[in-house]
């Protein structure tokens, strides 16, 4: 076990933070005992949790690490095909799509960077649509396979780049490769926490009334402030990225951030469901809570490999 | 007060669900529960549920804590369990359940004969009114069997129980076995009703009823 300073000082922060948001819920209980706090005594434990074993398989090892996106994206690629609409024909084809994880994560573990960024975008996107054919069930065929691309990209393309920052040749050797996980993961939940905290304090005009009537232009914008802001002080510290770069990667996961919230919250309004599933209590399903790293992961892995690799 | 091959059993089981059925269904599968406080804790009682997989008498008896698994008892049909020796085996030892004659002719009482000796032993008994998998995701006709064995016994609860997903998981005539999430809705227990046809309607309103709580129905438009 060998966690570069950097990476361990951020760690104890966060732990340090949970202490602060257990601290602070045990409080607001003790002082308001007729009221029911379940759900937020719910979602901090989750956050415990999440942490303790994001934590403990990074520090662990590598592979570790790694095995656990690929089970992270087993979850989501289930609760995907679980939700939307998919033709009883296309259960062999969604058994060839959940057979896409242990090989783009293996990719990852070999460091194959070119057959990482190809293989479900070219092999997968036209390997599915070939298995569906054979099978032989053309109503509905469009948007059987258009649903079952889109699944697998998200949940399985997307989310595996964070897997890839593990592999990435050390550059920032104060904070190792856990640094830029710890980084981009971080300032993705935290952006949704500051665009939550900014806009029930100063929130009026809402910014998609149609796909989410909570979200505003204050918790918007007083999200972005925080995020760049922390991001250009963390950036440093915690990746190869200089001050200025940071600050852009900040503000890339706060704009990304929240349009996978707002894509992944589309979805749930089209199927006129509250939450993706059961897993996470206090939080709903694996979508809820990684809506916005799915689309953070690959923009900010991109960003960080033009500007720094 | 055991005998020497219960114990062997019981202790199959509990393996047989710590390590595969469990992990399974809890895992690969995963489950979106409802009202889990609904769920009859102890015996005598009995659960109504829909059928569509293998998966679902497994997947119900999941819910309850390894301790429990020998007091809750499927209610299966003699001639598709029963047919070779070795599921006959596991069917009555391992899954531990009560056969049921479906086609020969007997008399009521000695068709429900198990159930009732089983709910005087304080189990809970699960139970597929429709009587058969049916389609995938489709409820069948529900038969009316259930209520003869409520009928002489009215003090036994019926919590009604509704599966969503396993059709898609493993339907049935299929041998593989695809993971999918899946709803557990469980309702409160049914109230007492003095005709079959007056059972059969309020089951078949719960159904629908729990089934507005599904989140993995795929709706659209």
């Amino acid at each position: 076990m060998n966690i570069p300073h950097n990476s361990l000082l951020a760690m104890l922060v966060i732990v340090c933070l949970l202490v602060i948001g257990s601290l602070s819920r045990f409080l607001i209980e003790k002082n308001n005992p007729e009221k029911d706090y379940t759900e937020l005594r719910q979602r901090i434990q989750s956050w415990w949790w999440m942490i303790a074993i994001l934590f403990a398989c990074m520090s662990i090892g590598q592979t570790y690490a790694i095995v656990l996106f690929a089970f992270i994206s087993f979850l989501a690629l289930k609760e995907f095909f679980s939700i939307v609409p998919t033709r009883q024909s296309d259960r062999r084809v969604i058994f060839w799509a959940y057979l896409a994880i242990p090989l783009q994560y293996y990719f990852v573990s070999i460091e194959w960077y070119g057959l990482f960024i190809i293989f479900i975008p070219i092999y997968i996107f036209l390997l599915l649509p070939v298995r569906m054919v054979l099978i032989g069930d053309t109503k509905g065929f469009i948007h059987a396979a258009g649903i079952m691309h889109w699944a697998v990209m998200l949940t399985v393309f997307c989310l595996s780049h964070i897997a890839y920052l593990l592999v990435l040749p050390e550059k920032n050797l104060a904070a190792g490769s856990m640094g830029l996980v710890i980084f981009l993961i971080f300032m993705t939940q935290f952006n949704d926490v500051s665009q939550y905290v900014w806009g029930k304090a100063l929130g009026k005009h809402k910014i998609i009334p149609k796909v989410s009537p909570n979200k505003t232009w204050e918790g918007f914008l007083g999200g972005m402030l925080t995020i760049t802001l922390i991001s250009a002080f963390l950036g440093p510290l915690l990746t190869p990225l200089s001050m200025a770069l940071s600050l852009f990667a900040g503000l890339l996961i706060n704009v990304s951030g929240f349009m996978g919230d707002v894509v992944i919250s589309s979805i749930k309004r089209d199927l006129e469901i509250k939450d993706s599933g059961d897993l996470i209590p206090g939080h709903g399903g694996i979508l809820d809570r990684f809506d916005s790293l799915i689309f953070t992961a690959p923009l900010f892995f991109h960003f960080l490999y033009y500007f720094a690799y | 007060m055991f005998k020497r091959k219960d114990l062997i059993n019981r202790i199959l089981k509990i393996l047989f669900f710590a390590l595969l059925i469990k992990p399974i269904v809890f895992v690969i599968l995963g489950l979106n529960i409802r009202g889990k406080n609904n769920l009859p804790k102890n015996g005598p009682a009995i659960i109504a549920a829909n059928h569509n997989s293998h998966l679902d008498s497994l997947v119900l008896m999941s819910l309850y804590p390894l301790s429990k698994l020998h007091k809750i008892r499927p209610v299966a049909a003699a001639d598709y369990f029963l047919t070779n020796p070795f599921r006959a085996w596991f069917s009555l030892n391992i899954i531990g359940i009560i056969p049921i004659e479906r086609q020969r002719r007997v008399a009521k009482t000695e068709l429900f004969s198990g159930c009732h000796e089983a709910l005087d032993n304080g189990d809970v008994l699960i139970i597929f009114p429709e009587g058969s998998r049916g389609k995938p995701e489709q409820i069948s006709t529900i038969k009316k069997g259930l209520f003869h064995i409520v009928n002489d016994r009215t003090e036994t609860p019926i919590t009604p129980i509704l599966m969503h997903g396993l059709g898609r998981a493993l339907p049935r005539g299929e041998a593989l076995f695809v993971p999918f999430n899946c709803d557990v809705i469980i309702g409160q227990p049914l109230t007492q009703t003095k005709t079959g046809n007056d059972f059969v309607v309020q089951l078949e309103s719960t159904f629908q009823e729990l089934r507005s709580y599904c989140i993995t129905l795929n709706l659209e438009q």
